[in-house]
């Protein structure tokens, strides 16, 4: 296939889909990300590190990053429990489950805050008897914004361990079973390390996406700084008060994680890759 | 013609062996596993979902109806289509002539340029709208002098928030055709071009029809989150009643101001499309299946 490619030299390709494809990206994505870089560097490295690192800023940060993490490893649990589920069980309602797992993806943000803000508000259906038998509010606090993180970053994890899980061969198991280990060394020797690459790209793709959040987690938090302030929030309302510096520096250190983050889950999808072509061989 | 070995027979031990605990657990395994499984998406998904269509028709279907009449849903309504309705196309246009034109090359930095192209879905969308801001803001943006003396207002209007949802929403089409495009290759467009069609006939006789279902996938997603997008456009729109409010919006506005029946019904649409567009999903999702199937029985 791919020596076949090579000895075309020219391909009959249409030039003007390259070209637009140039000019899309140049005007939509490149314009916006330099414009902001230059912004960035117009506020100078002693007070873009003074804003990045003031304490309003910082709240924010450990907020936002802190509450995504625990969102993204708790989906990481119950993603593998439900694609096993999906996988490996067969039970009436399957497909209404398979279908429900994408609502997060598929139902705008603010309405899952809206829903969210609703079921667990004190007077919600959870919300009314959690609050009654721990004496905890959901809604308005910074457990709610862990809430509305778990609800969006949930398909990460299922969607991503789905194949690898379905293209697992039974055999292996039955293998490891006849040679005398028991059905959790199984799960933990040979089944989760094959799984562990799909797992961990899910959770740092639900971790990127929990900590950019902005519309469901903006219904739900009372959106106080130092208590459930999440960062695009705090930029948000830099930019209600003008303050441009402010927004643009916050805004950077968001747009750094956003690329740093990106390099990572290409890089544990690489090393998956190589761990089912090494098996396949 | 693969050959399929029959699977194995279940190992049951015979009948008069009493069950010991962990075999009577073992049974229980998959049964915990759906159920814990059933559970959480209960609590987390399926709840919150219900919730909203309860709200919304808590008092009967006349009070819902009745949120029609009000004008600012309505303006939000049609600026929602008419966003999608400029943006979808703009996305179309570009998702084809991306996969078309960065599919079948062989080039360096080509995993690169994927992952460029989606980087909109790593950026937070607030910062996709910040951006925008720094770019066109008609007082302290880079373009501000330009956009000024154009007399032009991109800012707080209606073409920002369309800039702001063709950014966070041109990746789609373009990832789901190009697997397909790269793994289809290129023996039939070759075949086209030898027949003598030119670059317009092959695109629209040959490599649209064969990329069709992910291209439709592509536009179901493009379409539901253009419908949806609230951080991007929420930082641009300026959230002015009645001009520059999309519906999703909409819904957070008029939660805000205890509009609660209103917030409930526009939710309920948006809801709706988001249903819409899962079904439609499924069937597509299906259809890309039955292609993939047939197209491997033809090759072997």
């Amino acid at each position: 296939m791919i020596s076949r490619l090579r000895r075309l030299p020219r391909l009959p390709l249409p030039s003007w889909s390259w070209r637009i494809t140039w000019v899309y990206l140049t005007l939509m994505l490149f314009l916006p990300l330099g414009g902001m870089l230059l912004k960035a560097f117009h506020v100078g490295p002693a007070d873009f590190w003074q804003i990045a690192t003031s304490p309003e800023a910082l709240a924010t940060y450990k907020i936002s990053f802190g509450l995504a993490l625990i969102a993204s490893v708790i989906n990481g649990v119950f993603g593998l429990v439900i694609a096993w589920a999906l996988i490996r069980c067969r039970f009436p309602g399957q497909r209404l489950l398979d279908t429900l797992i994408d609502l997060p993806f598929a139902l705008p943000t603010a309405v899952a805050g809206l829903a969210l803000t609703a079921v667990y508000s004190e007077e919600g259906w959870l919300g009314k008897p959690i609050h009654e038998l721990f004496g905890i509010k959901v809604a308005f606090t910074s457990l709610g914004v862990a809430v509305a993180m778990v609800f969006i970053s949930l398909p990460f994890v299922v969607r991503t361990v789905e194949p690898v899980l379905r293209s697992l061969d039974m055999e292996q198991e039955e293998a490891s079973w006849c040679l005398g280990a028991s059905q959790t060394q199984t799960f933990f020797r040979v089944i989760l390390p094959q799984l562990l690459p799909a797992i961990l790209s899910g959770v740092a793709q639900g971790y990127s996406r929990a900590v950019g959040e902005y519309g469901s987690v903006v219904m739900i938090s009372s959106n106080v700084p130092f208590k459930d302030l999440i960062t695009p929030t705090l930029i948000v309302q830099k930019l209600e008060e003008y303050d441009l510096p402010a927004a643009t520096v916050v805004g950077s250190v968001m747009l750094l994680f956003s690329l740093v983050s990106l390099v990572v889950i290409n890089r544990i999808q690489i090393w998956g890759q190589r761990y089912q072509g090494a098996e396949a061989a | 013609m693969t050959f399929v070995t029959p699977p194995l027979e279940d190992v049951q031990p015979p009948k008069w062996v009493k069950p010991t605990f962990t075999m009577r657990l073992q049974k229980l395994g998959p049964v915990l596993i759906v159920l814990l499984a059933c559970l959480y998406v209960g609590v987390v998904i399926l709840l919150p979902a219900i919730a909203v269509v309860v709200q919304a028709f808590a008092k009967g279907l006349a009070p819902f109806l009745e949120n029609f009449q009000s004008e600012e849903l309505m303006s939000a309504l049609r600026l929602t289509l008419l966003d999608a309705a400029i943006v979808v196309p703009a996305n179309c246009i570009f998702g084809l002539a991306a996969a078309t034109a960065i599919a079948r090359r062989k080039f360096r930095g080509k995993a690169l340029l994927l992952s460029v192209i989606d980087l909109p879905f790593s950026i937070s969308p607030v910062v996709v709208g910040l951006m925008l801001v720094l770019l066109y803001s008609p007082t302290n943006g880079l373009f501000a002098g330009i956009i000024n003396s154009l007399g032009w207002k991109i800012i707080f209007s209606t073409p920002g928030i369309i800039l702001a949802t063709i950014i966070v929403t041109f990746p789609f089409m373009a990832r789901e055709v190009i697997p397909l495009l790269e793994e289809e290759g290129w023996d039939q467009e070759e075949a086209a071009k030898t027949l003598g069609a030119n670059d317009w006939q092959v695109f629209w006789k040959v490599t649209l029809p064969s990329v069709r279902w992910a291209a439709l996938y592509g536009l179901i997603l493009t379409t539901a989150r253009a419908l949806g997008e609230f951080g991007a456009v929420s930082v641009v729109s300026g959230n002015i009643r009645g001009q520059t409010q999309t519906l999703p919006l909409f819904v957070e506005d008029a939660y805000k101001q205890y509009n609660t029946e209103l917030a409930f019904g526009a939710a309920t649409i948006l809801g709706g499309v988001a249903i819409v567009s899962l079904l439609m999903k499924m069937l597509v999702e299906r259809m890309l299946e039955h292609d993939r199937t047939t197209r491997g029985a033809e090759d072997s």
